[in-house]
């Protein structure tokens, strides 16, 4: 018994024990104000589904061994563009969604084989790379957005006939799509169902993948590139489909997190998505050389968790607005303290 | 007789209890020329550490013995120690900065200066560098030399000939130079270069700098030495004057059999075999530090072939080149058919499997288990181990039950299929890598250094495996740095010199005919040179 114990600990990890316990201290605290604890975990569970994708991204980018993938925006453009041209239909529900991935998907293929050109040519610093060009492809895409041959009055400017709004609103089309299936409250405890379960699908997919052989194959070149060449794999083609890989999660994971979040955010919206979604999977206890699809799942439940119930905590306890400057500082610091480490598993 | 300049007595050393020096004795008078020569990991790099004070040897708890110059003891605990007594050094890579001159090269760091209206306020730091004085001392030190070269010429771009004397200039530029240590000087020189090389060593002899060479090429060592001390394991084996001495003498004695050899290994040498498995046809690798330059061998099936040969003369590269893992050109036919060059796929789908030279960098994915050490290689190349069906899962049940019969057969000392490689102690990496290529069930095995660094009770184990593969019918080619292990496995010998094929051997060939070969003579050379001496 104590030995499993050990061991289910060693699995665990130290750091996300003390989250673990942290949040557990934050909850209990939250009991004690006028704060509605399962209003607080509802919000969670929303949050979790909602950005759970993004995090499930970062798995097979660096099991390529391309290390984080802090291009993701590349992938989150190529979902807009499925979401707009959707919401220019004026699909509602279902065909929306659908119709919205349809478009998100092949464009994130695309979009992720030429990023993954690029990265190919500078291995060794994707992420340095990565993070610029994720940056690039956000400003690029402003004038994209500006003159983008939408007609729909509901995006564009109401005045000049041109050039998509800064903030659409999805409530009128396929907004809360995923969020509203099956979705049913518990001890005032409201789950979002389909939400839930559309990223338990693609979290399963992913996991699947990683145990076949081009997911194996994939996987041997991010760790030994030299044992590949030497076992007869092509490197850059298993890097490629892994950032291809990463890149349409991203894709539709933006699909997903616009129906959940109510709206879409052009022009400067994107810029930080990688960051968060970095974080959480580090925190997750992957490093920047290995991840599996459970510390993406550990890491988005135990950072947006964090995030939601510390935020209106904080503000409790504290006078004053500090939770955002608390969640930069978390976010941060935790993409910091992983970068740090070299190993993953059971020494992060 | 005067004081030699330098003496080293009784010098031991080891490393984690691995005795690597035993009780060596060099002695070097003054403008003397004296050579060490030995094969790799004979200890002169470690000799040479020791009297350096690099920090590899006061890290690893110091040496024994003692080390006299000019008859006073001294214990260098740095290598600016040694300099200051006068000990200067050539590396085998060059020590220079390409963006600049040969002057400022040859003066780096000991710069003449002379003072300014700052460097009187503010201190010596900030004085002015005295350019014509330092040109004016790299020219005389290139002139000792009788080198042409213009001294306010970049290093960047000369010839690589010119760069070996650039360091020299740079060493008998420091006044008190007494003993200047040449570390395989030669071995990056083409012959001319060589030659002007070695004219140069003996001027500056005569000028009473005394001079210790390191080579292993033994002509050089004929032309030049005084004196010469081989060493082999870490012991020395003979010195004396070079008049002593004959090439074949110093071949003999450099690499002779190891006392410990315990017979042979692959068993009764086996009927030569007719057919053959593998023809390589002028194949050419470009392999850095070990180029192959046109090579022409045949396999036969069921033999173990050795491919032996010194240090970066190319002996490394065959197998890479055949695999496909390094640059190569040429033709390799393997029963029968052409096989592509540079495409390890190609290779692999043949059913040619491959142990590398570099367990750590290309053998092993370190951070993985063993069972899927073991299996990675054949699940992406021939789709074992997956389960039935579209989506080619793996298959773990299949994985972990070959995992445990290879630890088994292999005899792989681990806590379970599921331990992380890195963990395992050399050998039995090395186990694991060989399972690995078993596990594709090969036809021809390359098998490169397969004994390196791993511990002598591991090593036995290991050619016993191969031999064992061997009696299944697998056809091996082993290449190898150490001539014992090859001789006690191998059933033919072939030897590399400087890229080439110097010449084939059965095992139980003398020692002198390997050393001939080693050291670039032809095997007709080799068989004429005997038949004048018997």
């Amino acid at each position: 018994m104590k030995e499993r114990l050990i061991k289910i600990y060693h699995g665990f990890g130290l750091p996300r024990l003390i989250i673990s316990v942290f949040l557990l201290a934050l909850i209990i605290v939250a009991a004690g104000t006028e704060l509605s604890v399962p209003g607080l975990l509802s919000d969670a569970l929303v949050r979790i589904g909602q950005n759970g994708i993004y995090v499930l991204a970062m798995v097979p980018s660096i099991q390529a061994g391309a290390g984080l993938n802090f291009g993701l925006p590349v992938g989150v453009i190529a979902g807009m563009v499925g979401v707009l041209v959707a919401m220019e239909n004026s699909l509602l529900g279902f065909g929306g969604f659908v119709v919205a991935l349809l478009v998100a998907i092949p464009l994130g293929i695309i979009a992720g084989y030429l990023y993954s050109l690029l990265l190919n040519r500078v291995a060794g610093q994707e992420m340095m790379v990565g993070t610029y060009v994720g940056f690039s492809v956000v400003a690029g895409m402003c004038i994209f957005w500006l003159m983008a041959p939408f007609k729909n009055p509901a995006l564009i400017w109401p005045v000049g006939g041109q050039g998509l709004r800064v903030t659409l609103t999805l409530a009128d089309t396929f907004g809360g799509t995923l969020n509203e299936f099956l979705k049913f409250e518990i001890f005032g405890l409201t789950v979002p169902t389909g939400l839930l379960l559309f990223y338990a699908l693609l979290a399963f997919l992913l996991w699947l993948f990683l145990r076949s052989k081009p997911g194996v194959a994939m996987e041997v070149v991010g760790r030994n590139p030299r044992f590949a060449v030497a076992s007869g794999l092509n490197i850059n083609a298993y890097r490629s489909v892994g950032i291809v890989l990463s890149t349409v999660l991203a894709s539709i994971g933006y699909v997903v997190y616009a129906q959940s979040f109510g709206f879409a955010q052009l022009y400067n919206g994107p810029l930080m998505t990688a960051f968060p979604a970095v974080a959480a999977v580090l925190i997750g206890g992957a490093s920047t050389r290995e991840a599996k699809v459970l510390n993406a799942i550990i890491g988005v439940v135990l950072f947006q968790t964090l995030l939601t119930v510390a935020m209106p905590v904080t503000n409790q306890l504290i006078e004053g607005n500090i939770s955002e400057i608390a969640r930069v500082i978390v976010s941060n610091g935790m993409i910091l303290y992983a970068l740090t480490r070299v190993t993953g598993g059971e020494q992060a | 007789m005067s004081v030699p300049v330098l003496e080293m007595k009784k010098i031991s050393k080891s490393f984690y209890g691995t005795q690597v020096l035993k009780d060596i004795n060099v002695t070097v008078n003054e403008g003397e020329i004296h050579c060490l020569v030995g094969e790799n990991g004979a200890g002169k790099s470690t000799l040479m550490n020791i009297l350096f004070g690099m920090s590899v040897i006061t890290d690893t708890g110091g040496y024994e013995g003692e080390v006299l110059i000019n008859g006073k003891p001294v214990a260098f605990d740095s290598p600016k120690a040694a300099i200051g007594a006068g000990i200067g050094m050539v590396h085998q890579e060059f020590m220079l900065l390409p963006g600049f001159s040969v002057t400022e090269n040859i003066k780096l760091n000991r710069e003449d200066t002379k003072p300014n209206l700052f460097s009187r306020v503010l201190g010596r730091k900030l004085e002015t560098l005295d350019r014509k004085k330092m040109a004016a001392d790299a020219r005389s030190a290139l002139d000792k030399l009788g080198m042409s070269i213009d001294e306010w010429v970049p290093v960047a771009g000369l010839p690589v000939g010119y760069l070996q004397f650039v360091e020299i200039a740079r060493e008998i530029d420091k006044e008190n130079l007494q003993l200047l240590v040449l570390d395989e000087p030669t071995a990056v020189l083409t012959e001319s270069e060589a030659q002007q090389f070695l004219a140069v060593v003996q001027r500056l002899a005569s000028t009473g700098i005394s001079i210790l060479f390191i080579t292993h090429r033994l002509d050089e060592v004929m032309a030049v030495a005084d004196t010469i001390t081989i060493l082999k394991d870490g012991e020395l084996v003979s010195s004396g004057p070079t008049k002593n001495y004959t090439i074949a003498q110093m071949a003999e004695l450099m690499v002779g059999r190891k006392i410990d050899t315990k017979g042979r290994i692959g068993g009764e040498k086996k009927e030569k075999a007719t057919k053959k498995v593998l023809e390589i046809r002028n194949l050419r690798v470009d392999m850095p530090g070990e180029r192959l330059r046109g090579i022409d061998l045949d396999v036969y099936e069921g033999e173990i072939l050795g491919i032996g040969g010194l240090a970066g003369h190319g002996k490394i590269a065959l197998a890479n080149g055949v695999m496909g893992l390094y640059a190569s050109q040429g033709q390799v036919i393997y029963e029968g058919v052409e096989v592509p060059l540079n495409n390890p796929r190609e290779a692999l789908n043949r059913g040619l499997a491959f142990v590398s030279e570099d367990r750590r960098g290309v053998g092993l994915v370190l951070e993985d288990s063993i069972a899927n050490n073991i299996v990675l290689t054949s699940m992406q190349t021939q789709d074992k181990f997956l389960k039935p069906g579209p989506l080619k899962l793996k298959d773990q049940k299949q994985i972990t039950a070959h995992a445990l019969q290879s630890i088994e057969r292999f005899d792989i000392r681990c806590t379970g299929p599921d331990q992380i490689v890195r963990r395992l102690s050399g050998g039995n990496q090395q186990k694991v890598c060989i399972a690995r290529a078993f596990t594709q069930n090969p036809k021809l095995f390359f098998v490169s250094e397969p004994t390196r660094g791993i511990d002598v009770g591991a090593k036995s184990r290991v050619l016993e495996l191969i031999a064992e593969l061997n009696r299944m019918g697998v056809t091996v080619v082993i290449t190898s740095s150490e001539l014992a292990e090859l001789r006690s496995i191998c059933d033919r010998i072939a030897i590399i010199y400087e890229g080439k094929l110097s010449g084939i051997l059965s095992p139980d060939a003398p020692d002198v005919e390997y050393g001939l070969l080693m050291a670039g003579k032809s095997l007709e050379e080799v068989r004429s040179g005997e038949r004048a001496t018997n």
